[in-house]
């Protein structure tokens, strides 16, 4: 290090560029090369020399800057400690596009660590000139700046709302008509960075129009594309019932089963979530992911994921699904998902996020649950905590159903639930009771447990009449 | 009588039975109306529904296209061609409002059995089609110049019955063979005169008490404005008269006639609580105003 850089100070330009180059190739590495390019005062002459150099210069110097920056946010700060900052923003202003791309670059990468140093960069005016570099023709330069502006907004609702004040957004939307795969990949996680925080700033990027045309980009070859398809679909749905209305008029639901359907492992994530967002806004949204044919697709998505996150992902929108009204958790109990549920929420590998979503959704869903041959299996083997919700909507659908109540008597339940040993004065019993009470007191006896033993001890004890 | 009695019970538990079921009637109607309207409407969300189930298709089945192209650029083209589409038909839209508003405006050229028009002329085949656009517009009349309201909230403005719920205004008049509302509804006409009735405002509202007072300043105001020096124009026959005008003896000294206020009460204004003297002419109070003119019959003289 200590012999690179009195390189850099060298007559002859081409020499400098090089010494240049390798402190960039050196500093991007490892962390500790970039450390010691810190500790060895070459960013100061660096950022110096930058001003007047010719354009080699400029994007090796400025290269240097976006390898030191990346590794960890102290680096980062120190970059902008020594005043390379206001010298980026300048290169910005180049008129050569490599050199933009490069001081694009360096600034996205300090921007990325934490919002304090996003600050610096918007202060010190990056934002304009990033958005006229979107506006450029070249695609490279379009991707670097459409990654910068991605990585500035992500931090905080203030900086999204810098970024949306430069008239970003509009540009972005046109974009993503791009063919280019990576650039769009760019734009729309651009998009949903600004989306999230507020409603404000999701109703700003609908209005760009960007429906119907982000559908199209779910169906893209790309896996990267259709994820930060679904991010930004999701971040649009999550704030009000009424951007999920919004989405799902415009097609969005099916669109995004669709896409699930075609995407293995975690690129379906961003997708089983906008279902999940959408269905807990409101019964009707629920109902129109319903008809959608989602239900299968997410129980297809539970069965046969193997990452924990992406299950309990799942199995959380089909609790927000099934919970709304009976109808809606028929639709959800006929895809027989009930059993998968109960047995992640019983299976010991499952970790411990996933146990509670599926408990959760379980709950939910039998809470409202009336198609009764979908409860039956759970009074062989649930737990007794949900068997008590079980036994409760048995009670609540018995009394009024006369087919029900011979199927319940025909297929064994009514054995199984004599069999359940409750405390008496529990709410179990209580359940217990009410559906004892829908039958004829010798069946209730035929089918009580020992009822055999019974009958053979008066059998023992009876003196036959003998005349 | 007892027998009596008990028929009078029946036919009572009868009718208010037939009331009761009436009334069952109407509210079931009523709930209805307000829930489909206020609450939930199940028809609305059946067809919203099957609504997005064909979008959904559509999607599905455009998107199906593109896959089986394999192309992006497809899907790109289908959405240039959809934005193009609607904005061919939003463009034909306009083209029609204007030639619909052209139309109305040429009314007047429109052929009468003696005279064909200009768009009619006999010696072509058949009839230019703005003929037919000219029969099927509606005269255009002429836009009335909006006077500008003057803000003054005088009692005549109020004479008429302004608000809207009092007075619903509609385009159209009520129908002149209006059928008569079948039940026990009074009179149609009764029940418009009564509610359109003019405002009758007492003797107190209607002038003011010292609108004398405020007549004599109003002129004075007038006067005021119309000088152009406030200084008095002397005539000039008295323009060498510059001398003051010397008071009599008796105007001058200071045993002036005194005024009646003086004579009989002795006044303070510097012990008064507020700065203003007490009112010496009170309002007048209704005790006639309402004569003639109330709905109910109570105290009339038999």
């Amino acid at each position: 290090m200590s012999l690179l850089r009195p390189l850099l100070l060298d007559v002859v330009p081409t020499i400098q560029q090089t010494a240049a180059l390798a402190l960039g190739r050196l500093a991007n590495y490892n962390d500790d090369l970039a450390e010691a390019v810190v500790k060895g005062d070459i960013l100061p002459q660096l950022v110096y020399s930058l001003a007047e150099q010719n354009r080699f210069y400029k994007k090796a110097a400025a290269f240097v800057l976006r390898a030191v920056g990346k590794h960890s946010p102290q680096l980062a700060q120190a970059i902008v400690d020594c005043g390379a900052l206001d010298t980026l923003v300048i290169c910005l202003e180049d008129f050569d596009p490599g050199v933009k791309e490069a001081a694009a670059w360096a600034l996205g990468y300090i921007a990325r660590h934490n919002a304090e140093l996003s600050q610096a960069v918007v202060d010190a005016g990056a934002v304009p000139l990033l958005v006229l570099c979107i506006q450029e023709p070249e695609i490279a330069l379009k991707r670097i700046a459409a990654s910068a502006l991605s990585d500035i907004a992500k931090h905080s609702p203030e900086l999204a709302q810098t970024v949306v004040d430069a008239g970003a957004v509009a540009h972005l939307a046109q974009m993503i008509l791009n063919p280019d795969a990576k650039l769009k990949h760019q734009v729309l996680s651009a998009l949903s960075q600004v989306a999230k925080h507020s409603v404000d700033l999701a109703e700003m990027v609908v209005e760009a129009e960007i429906f119907p045309v982000v559908l199209t980009c779910l169906k893209d070859k790309d896996e990267y594309v259709k994820k930060n398809a679904c991010t930004l679909i999701r971040e649009i749905a999550k704030h009000t019932p009424e951007l999920s209305q919004l989405v799902v008029n415009a097609g969005g639901a099916a669109a995004v089963i669709d896409c699930i359907g075609s995407c293995k492992g975690n690129t379906r994530l961003p997708g089983i979530m906008m279902l999940g967002y959408v269905a807990a806004h409101s019964e009707n949204l629920a109902m129109a992911v319903i008809i959608s044919k989602g239900v299968p697709q997410l129980s297809v998505c539970l069965s046969e994921e193997p990452e924990d996150h992406i299950k309990a992902a799942a199995a959380w929108a089909l609790g927000q699904i099934g919970r709304h009204t009976p109808e809606h958790a028929r639709a959800v109990a006929v895809t027989n998902t009930l059993p998968v549920l109960l047995s992640l929420y019983m299976s010991t590998e499952s970790s411990e996020d996933l146990q509670v979503k599926s408990k959760k959704a379980i709950k939910n869903i039998l809470q409202k649950c009336t198609y009764l041959p979908a409860l039956e299996p759970f009074l062989y083997d649930a737990p007794p905590n949900i068997l008590k919700h079980v036994v409760g909507q048995f009670s609540k659908v018995l009394p009024h159903d006369s087919k029900a109540r011979r199927l319940f008597v025909t297929s064994g339940g009514l054995k199984k639930v004599q069999e359940i040993k409750a405390e008496p004065g529990s709410l179990l019993q209580d359940y217990i009771n009410s559906i004892n009470n829908c039958y004829p007191e010798e069946i209730v006896r035929y089918y009580s447990p020992g009822y055999s033993d019974t009958l053979l001890q008066r059998v023992d004890s009876y003196q036959p009449l003998i005349n | 009588m007892s027998s009596s009695g008990i028929y009078q019970v029946a036919y009572y538990t009868m009718m208010m039975n037939l009331y009761n079921a009436m009334a069952v009637r109407i509210q079931r109607r009523w709930r209805g109306y307000r829930v489909r309207k206020y609450l939930f409407n199940y028809y609305y969300l059946k067809e919203y529904l099957r609504v997005v189930s064909e979008t959904n298709d559509a999607i599905r089945c455009r998107r199906k296209k593109i896959a089986s192209h394999g192309n992006q650029r497809k899907a790109l083209e289908e959405f240039a061609e959809m934005k193009e589409r609607e904005e061919k038909k939003a463009n034909l839209e306009r083209e029609e409002k204007k030639r619909d508003y052209q139309a109305r405006k040429m009314h007047y050229l429109l052929s009468t059995k003696q005279i064909p028009g200009i768009y009619n002329s006999p010696f072509r085949k058949e009839p230019d089609p703005w003929e037919l656009q000219l029969q099927k517009a509606k005269p255009l009349t002429h836009q009335r110049p909006k006077v500008k309201q003057k803000y003054s909230t005088s009692l005549t403005d109020w004479l008429a019955c302004t608000s809207a719920r009092s007075f619903p205004r509609s385009e159209i008049l009520p129908p002149i063979n209006r059928k008569k509302c079948q039940g026990p509804f009074r009179d149609i006409t009764e029940v418009l005169e009564q509610r359109y009735k003019p405002l009758e405002p007492t003797l107190r509202v209607a002038e003011p008490i010292d609108e004398l007072k405020l007549a004599r300043e109003d002129l004075r105001r007038k006067e005021w404005l119309r000088n152009v020096n406030d200084n008095m124009f002397l005539p000039f026959s008295s323009y060498h008269k510059n001398e003051k005008y010397i008071p009599s003896m008796h105007l001058s000294s200071k045993y002036s006639p005194i005024s009646h206020k003086e004579q009989f009460r002795s006044e303070d204004p510097k012990k008064w609580i507020c700065d203003k003297d007490f009112q010496t002419v009170l309002p007048s109070f209704e005790l006639f105003s309402k004569y003639g003119k109330l709905y109910s019959k109570a105290g009339q003289i038999v």
